[in-house]
Parts: structure tokens; C-alpha cells; sequence
């Protein structure tokens, strides 16, 4: 009689049942092992994955009989954004109203950083520091920058307010409303550790709340104590993870916020316990709306600036943010794909190296990366390490984010010509129809081929 | 102080009665050249007095300061002359600010560097989110003080509220008092030498004197620097 090795696997049988229970289907059973095996949830990068309503949900109705078209290359349309009109004696203006979101050293190499300066100026956008402080580099290769002020404060300076061109108070971020920034000890090298006052490999987790102020009374104290600071000349902004959107709104207007930043679900992170990304607030597409609703109830829609941001990818959704009410709106993931984020390779003095070992050494493969976490990025954009930063060059990066954002723009300005607008600020929710109940619902604009906005009375 | 501009060395006087906080502070932002001391009158309690400076005057607030009193405050010196409200000194990197009354919540909240005195008693969370700043508070600190505190010190001269230190880094804290409860991963730990020194050189520049030995030394256990995972199990 043969002996079969323990551990041998067995041909399967040809009449396997395999019938997936929807409620414990793989993915599940996969979470249920991890969490069995290691004890702690999981923390990763990037944003919620799963399928939600989006702005790939909603059409345009381009111009034909009932409207004028633009000439597509002939005509002008201006893109021209202005931010912070409300009380700051110096707004920011931009030449395109897509800009780059706050991420931070830390998160980001400092290679990274000076790539998307260097981009966003010569797109004549803003880039934005995030939770660890603003370098040098930044701050050199950024003609328009906004800093970040934080619940950790790491890193935050007078001098760097003064010389920021915008200040941004950051209440939450769309992948985790209500939770703090995270930072895990192989990303928390000698220079990050230094900037934030932390000792060196610590697994950082930050305070969720500010150290200052609590509430929105105190909000708009703490913005005012801003404005004192810097003479009244700096617009600032307040950032809201979505969830109470149209509350939250309300009380940063109050607060005295120029521009409120609305950031959805979709939005990326450095790294994120896994439930907070999928399960803790709601899409950006609902989340527009609510914030759209919220300034034209207190009649601020001229005077208050929206930036939306949170899996803005393509200049469709540009415009259709910008149609549903937002005046700007924020990328983050769009932009770190556009360095090389999930590219099988990286290049090196003008050749494309392989990366794709390196993604499997991390457990996954080009197009399903998530590990920004784990500071081991295969195409040196999310990593602290020496040699691997090494792998993205800044001048090969802003090159592609710039033309990113220059197709985006692009995009951009199509759409608006073709709805006959000479503005991209020109579009509105009257140019866009829905393609599901859901983002009908949502976005309030109605069901293609109907007159019908879910909540809003039934008159087909 | 001594002003090396000394015969141009002025005293100006902002009466908060007739002029606006965003005036005093334009004026401590402009060229204070030759201006030695700013005295306040009537801040009645108004905010934001005194933020943002970056120059080494002395500025003398006579009377209750509102929030934010000297907020982010470099290089200057600047005394409240009665009690303060929430984020006395907050984020301040050098310097010294001193309240002669109490402080309300979040004293010296985030503060990089600089010396924070306060006679009286501090509220809630005072020294939060500390990194590199020292403080010194005569009397007694409410809950939650030195909250996520990453670098520097506090001396509190009285009695500490409940958890205190919770989830320290490096700061340290001395306390002369009872405290109520320790907050989670501090803990006392015995006094050095260099305990002492530094309870004294903090007790002098604020012009308090106890003995550095009725002090003990709380700081991090450490404990919660890194995820504490039961790993590696396997399928």
C-alpha cells in the first residue's frame, strides 16, 4: 500500500458543489482568517474599494437644438478659479479648478512632494502639505501652497502659516471621518520622526480631535486667532470627512471658513484601519449635493468656496462636481497613480525598471496595491525607505502628474463647450441626467429620460 | 531687557477700549524696532491677543485675556495680568508667556518651545499634545493633562486630575501634588538627579521655590509605541 504524504493536495474531483454564500463569500472568509490570525484589524492605503454610486453614474446633456454649443478648439472657456473671496485680503487664484489634495511627508517622499510642486505650478494649481508639517521642498517647488492644520499638530509652525498661501483646518478626511491620522513605525524615519516630535519607528496614531478647540463656537475663534496671526491675508479653508454633510457645512460657514473642503468616502489614506475606509462615511456624489444644499440655504453659494474631492479620477468628474455646485475640487490617489502608483514599473534614468517582484514580495500584484502602509511602495511613491524613494525621479514625476492634470483639464473644458458654457463654472445640475435611481437620488438631478428626482416628488 | 537701541527704546499703550485686537496685533507684526514694551489695557477678555509674534518685546496685558492669549508665540515675552481662557501659549515655539490668575482648558496646548507659567491653577488638558515646550503651573491641573504630550516638561506644583499623561511619548511630567489618576501608559518613575536639576531650573526661571525633592517623575511606559498584535497565527 502507498503512503501519501501529509501534506499532499488531492486532484479535485470533477463534480464539485460550489455554491458561495453570499453573506460569508471569500472575501469574508478571507477578513474572518486575517482577523483570527493577527488579532488587530487591518490598516491599509488608498480608499474604500467596493462598488458605490459615483459620478460614473451621471451623464452629460450636451448642447443640440434647445442650447448653442461652443466651437471646441476656436472658442474660449475659461477655467479660471478664484478661492477664499470671503474675507481673506489675498485669495487664491488658479488657472484650473482641479488641485492637488493634502498627503503627507511622511506618507509621501520627499521626492514626491517636490514632484507635485513642481507639477501643480506649471499647471498654475495648488498642492497641500498634510499630517507631518511642510518641507522645504515643498514649500520651494509649490508657487501656490496650502498648509495643513491638523488635530496632531505635527510640525506646525508660525513660520510656515506666514508663508502659506492658504491654511486648511482639517476636521476629518473621507476615509476615516472621525478618526486620526496613522502612521505606522516603518514610515516614521529620522527626518519624519524628527518633523513631527516622535521618536523614530514609533507606530504613530494620532488624536482625532484638535488639542485647542472643540466644537464649532470654538472653530470660529480658532479660525479668527488664524486670521490675526497672518493679518488677515490667508484664506482658509475647513476640511470635513463626509458624513453630516449638510450640518457640517452650515457650522464651518459659521465658523468663518472662506472654502470648505468636503472630502467623500472614496477618498484615499497613507493608511487606515480597513473598516473605517469601507463602512465610516458617505459618498462624495451624495456628499456634493448636501454641501451644495447647505450654502445656497444660507445663501453663501457665491461667497463661500466648495472643494470636493474623494475619487476624483477623470475630467468627467471634474465637470460633474463642478455642475452639481463645487467651485474646485481636490485629487489625491489620481495624482499618485499618474507618479506610478500600481505601475508594473519605475523609471530610472530614462528606463522602465520592473517593479512587479516587489509587488509580490507585498502579496499582491500591479493594479491591486494598497500597501502604502507598509512604507514598501514598488514604485517609490509611498515609502520612507533610501533606496526605494530613489525609484521615483521628480522630474519624471511632475511630468506625468502634469500632464494628468493638463488632460483633466482639458476634459474639462470640452464638456463645458460642448454644454455651451464659456466657463467651466458655468455648468450646472441642469446639465446632467442620472443613470441609476441611486445617484439620482444622491446627486438630485434626474433619471435619464425622466423628470423624476427620487425625494423629490414623482412627476414623470 | 536690555535693548541695544536703548535711547529709541519705547513703552506703547493699546487701549482694547478704543482700538481693535487686529490693530495691536498688525502693530506687534510690523517693525517693532526701538519698541521695548506693549502694554494692553482692557483686554476684557477679548481673543487673540497678542498672537503670531515674532520678535522679542515684551508685551503686558492688563487684565483677563480670552482665548488663544499670545497663540503661537516666538521669541517674545507676554503676561497676562489676571486669568486666561482656553489655549493660553498654544503652539508656542520660544519665548515666555506667563499668567499671573488661572488658565482655562488647553494651556500651552501643542507647544514646540518657550517657558509657560501660570500661578494659578490650569483647567482641563493643560500641556496637551505637547512637543518641546516647558510649563510650570503653581497650583493645581485639571483631567486629562499632558494628554499624547511628545517632548518636554511640566511642573505642576499642586494636584493633578484624572489621566493625567495618557498615552505620553517623551515628555516628562513632575507632580508635587496628588494626582487622581494616571491615564493609560504613564506611570511614576523615580527621580534622578537630573529630575531634580531640571524641577529646580524650571521652579527658578518661574520664580516659585518648593523643594525639587517633594516632586515625583511621571513619563511613558512605552507601552503603546508599537500595535501589540498576537501575530502569526496561520490557515
Amino acid at each position: 500500500m502507498a503512503t501519501v504524504p501529509a501534506d499532499a493536495v488531492p486532484e479535485p474531483p470533477s463534480n464539485l458543489q460550489l455554491e458561495e454564500s453570499a453573506s460569508f463569500d471569500s472575501r469574508i472568509i478571507h477578513y474572518i482568517q486575517r482577523a483570527a490570525a493577527t488579532g488587530l484589524y487591518e490598516i491599509r492605503g488608498l480608499g474604500a474599494k467596493r462598488h458605490l454610486p459615483h459620478f460614473d453614474d451621471l451623464v452629460f446633456l450636451g448642447a443640440s437644438l434647445s442650447r448653442y454649443p461652443l466651437e471646441g478648439y476656436r472658442e474660449k472657456c475659461s477655467s479660471t478659479t478664484l478661492l477664499g473671496t470671503r474675507f481673506a485680503k489675498r485669495p487664491i487664484k488658479l488657472d484650473t479648478p482641479i488641485t492637488i489634495a493634502g498627503m503627507s511627508f511622511g506618507a509621501l517622499s520627499a521626492n514626491v512632494k517636490e514632484a507635485l510642486g513642481l507639477a501643480a505650478t506649471e499647471l498654475g494649481t495648488s498642492t497641500t502639505t498634510g499630517d507631518g508639517g511642510m518641507t522645504a521642498e515643498e514649500r520651494q517647488s509649490s508657487k501656490t501652497l496650502v498648509y495643513q492644520c491638523l488635530p496632531s499638530r505635527y510640525g506646525f509652525n508660525p513660520d510656515d502659516v506666514r508663508q502659506a498661501d492658504a491654511i486648511e483646518v482639517v476636521i476629518g478626511q473621507g476615509a476615516k471621518p472621525g478618526g486620526g491620522g496613522m502612521l505606522l513605525g516603518q514610515k516614521v524615519s529620522p527626518r519624519v520622526a524628527a518633523m513631527r516630535t516622535l521618536p523614530e519607528g514609533v507606530d504613530q496614531r494620532s488624536a482625532c480631535r484638535h488639542p485647542d478647540w472643540t466644537g464649532p463656537d470654538d472653530l470660529a475663534i480658532k479660525i479668527k486667532e488664524l486670521r490675526e496671526i497672518t493679518d488677515w491675508k490667508t484664506p482658509i479653508y475647513v476640511k470635513v470627512g463626509a458624513t453630516r454633510v449638510f450640518h457640517d457645512v452650515k457650522l464651518s460657514v459659521h465658523a468663518g471658513a472662506d472654502v470648505i473642503v468636503v472630502d467623500g468616502m472614496q477618498g484615499g489614506t497613507a493608511a487606515t484601519q480597513w473598516a473605517f475606509i469601507e463602512h465610516v462615511g458617505i459618498p462624495t456624489l451624495a456628499a456634493v449635493r448636501q454641501a451644495v444644499d447647505a450654502l445656497e440655504d444660507l445663501n453663501k453659494k457665491q461667497e463661500v468656496q466648495l472643494i470636493v474631492s474623494g475619487g476624483i479620477r477623470t475630467g468627467a468628474d471634474v465637470a460633474k462636481a463642478l455642475a452639481l455646485g463645487a467651485d474646485a475640487v481636490s485629487v489625491g490617489q489620481g495624482v499618485l497613480v499618474a507618479l506610478g502608483c500600481n505601475s508594473p514599473s519605475f523609471v530610472q534614468r530614462g528606463q522602465h525598471i520592473s517593479a512587479v517582484a516587489d509587488y509580490h514580495k507585498l502579496g499582491t500584484a500591479p493594479g491591486y496595491c494598497h500597501h502604502c502602509q507598509s512604507g514598501r511602495c514598488p514604485v517609490g511613491v509611498t515609502t520612507q525607505d533610501p533606496v526605494l524613494e530613489q525609484r521615483l525621479e521628480p522630474a519624471v514625476g511632475a511630468r506625468r502628474v502634469r500632464n494628468y492634470l493638463q488632460t483633466m483639464t482639458m476634459e474639462l473644458t470640452m464638456i463645458a463647450r460642448a454644454c455651451g458654457k464659456q466657463d467651466v463654472h458655468h455648468l450646472e445640475r441642469e446639465d446632467l441626467a442620472a443613470l441609476t435611481i441611486e445617484a439620482a437620488a444622491m446627486a438630485g438631478v434626474p433619471l435619464a429620460g425622466t423628470a423624476w428626482i427620487p425625494g423629490q416628488g414623482a412627476n414623470l | 531687557m536690555v535693548s541695544v537701541m536703548a535711547p529709541a527704546a519705547q513703552r506703547v499703550e493699546f487701549d482694547l477700549e478704543q482700538q481693535s485686537v487686529r490693530e495691536l496685533n498688525e502693530f506687534l507684526h510690523g517693525d517693532l524696532s526701538g519698541v521695548q514694551e506693549v502694554l494692553v489695557k482692557n483686554p476684557d477678555g477679548a481673543h487673540s491677543i497678542a498672537v503670531g509674534l515674532n520678535a522679542p518685546v515684551r508685551v503686558d496685558i492688563g487684565g483677563h485675556a480670552g482665548y488663544y492669549a499670545a497663540g503661537m508665540n516666538k521669541f517674545a515675552t507676554v503676561v497676562v495680568h489676571g486669568n486666561a481662557g482656553p489655549g493660553v501659549a498654544e503652539n508656542m515655539m520660544s519665548g515666555r508667556v506667563e499668567v499671573t490668575g488661572f488658565a482655562s482648558g488647553g494651556a500651552g496646548a501643542s507647544a514646540h518651545g518657550g517657558l509657560l507659567v501660570i500661578r494659578g491653577d490650569a483647567g482641563l488638558r493643560c500641556g496637551i499634545s505637547l512637543k518641546g515646550g516647558d510649563i510650570v503651573v503653581g497650583g493645581e491641573v485639571g483631567s486629562f493633562s499632558a494628554f499624547m504630550a511628545q517632548a518636554g516638561r511640566m511642573v505642576i506644583c499642586g494636584d493633578a486630575g484624572d489621566g493625567l499623561g495618557d498615552s505620553l511619548y517623551e515628555a516628562v511630567i513632575y507632580v508635587r501634588g496628588k494626582v487622581r489618576s494616571l491615564g493609560a501608559d504613564a506611570r511614576f518613575e523615580p527621580m534622578g538627579e537630573r529630575d531634580h536639576a531640571a524641577v529646580r531650573e524650571l521652579l527658578a526661571a518661574a520664580g516659585l521655590s518648593h523643594p525639587a525633592s517633594e516632586f515625583k517623575r511621571i513619563a511613558s511606559g512605552r507601552t503603546l509605541y508599537h500595535w501589540n498584535a498576537d501575530a502569526k497565527q496561520t490557515y
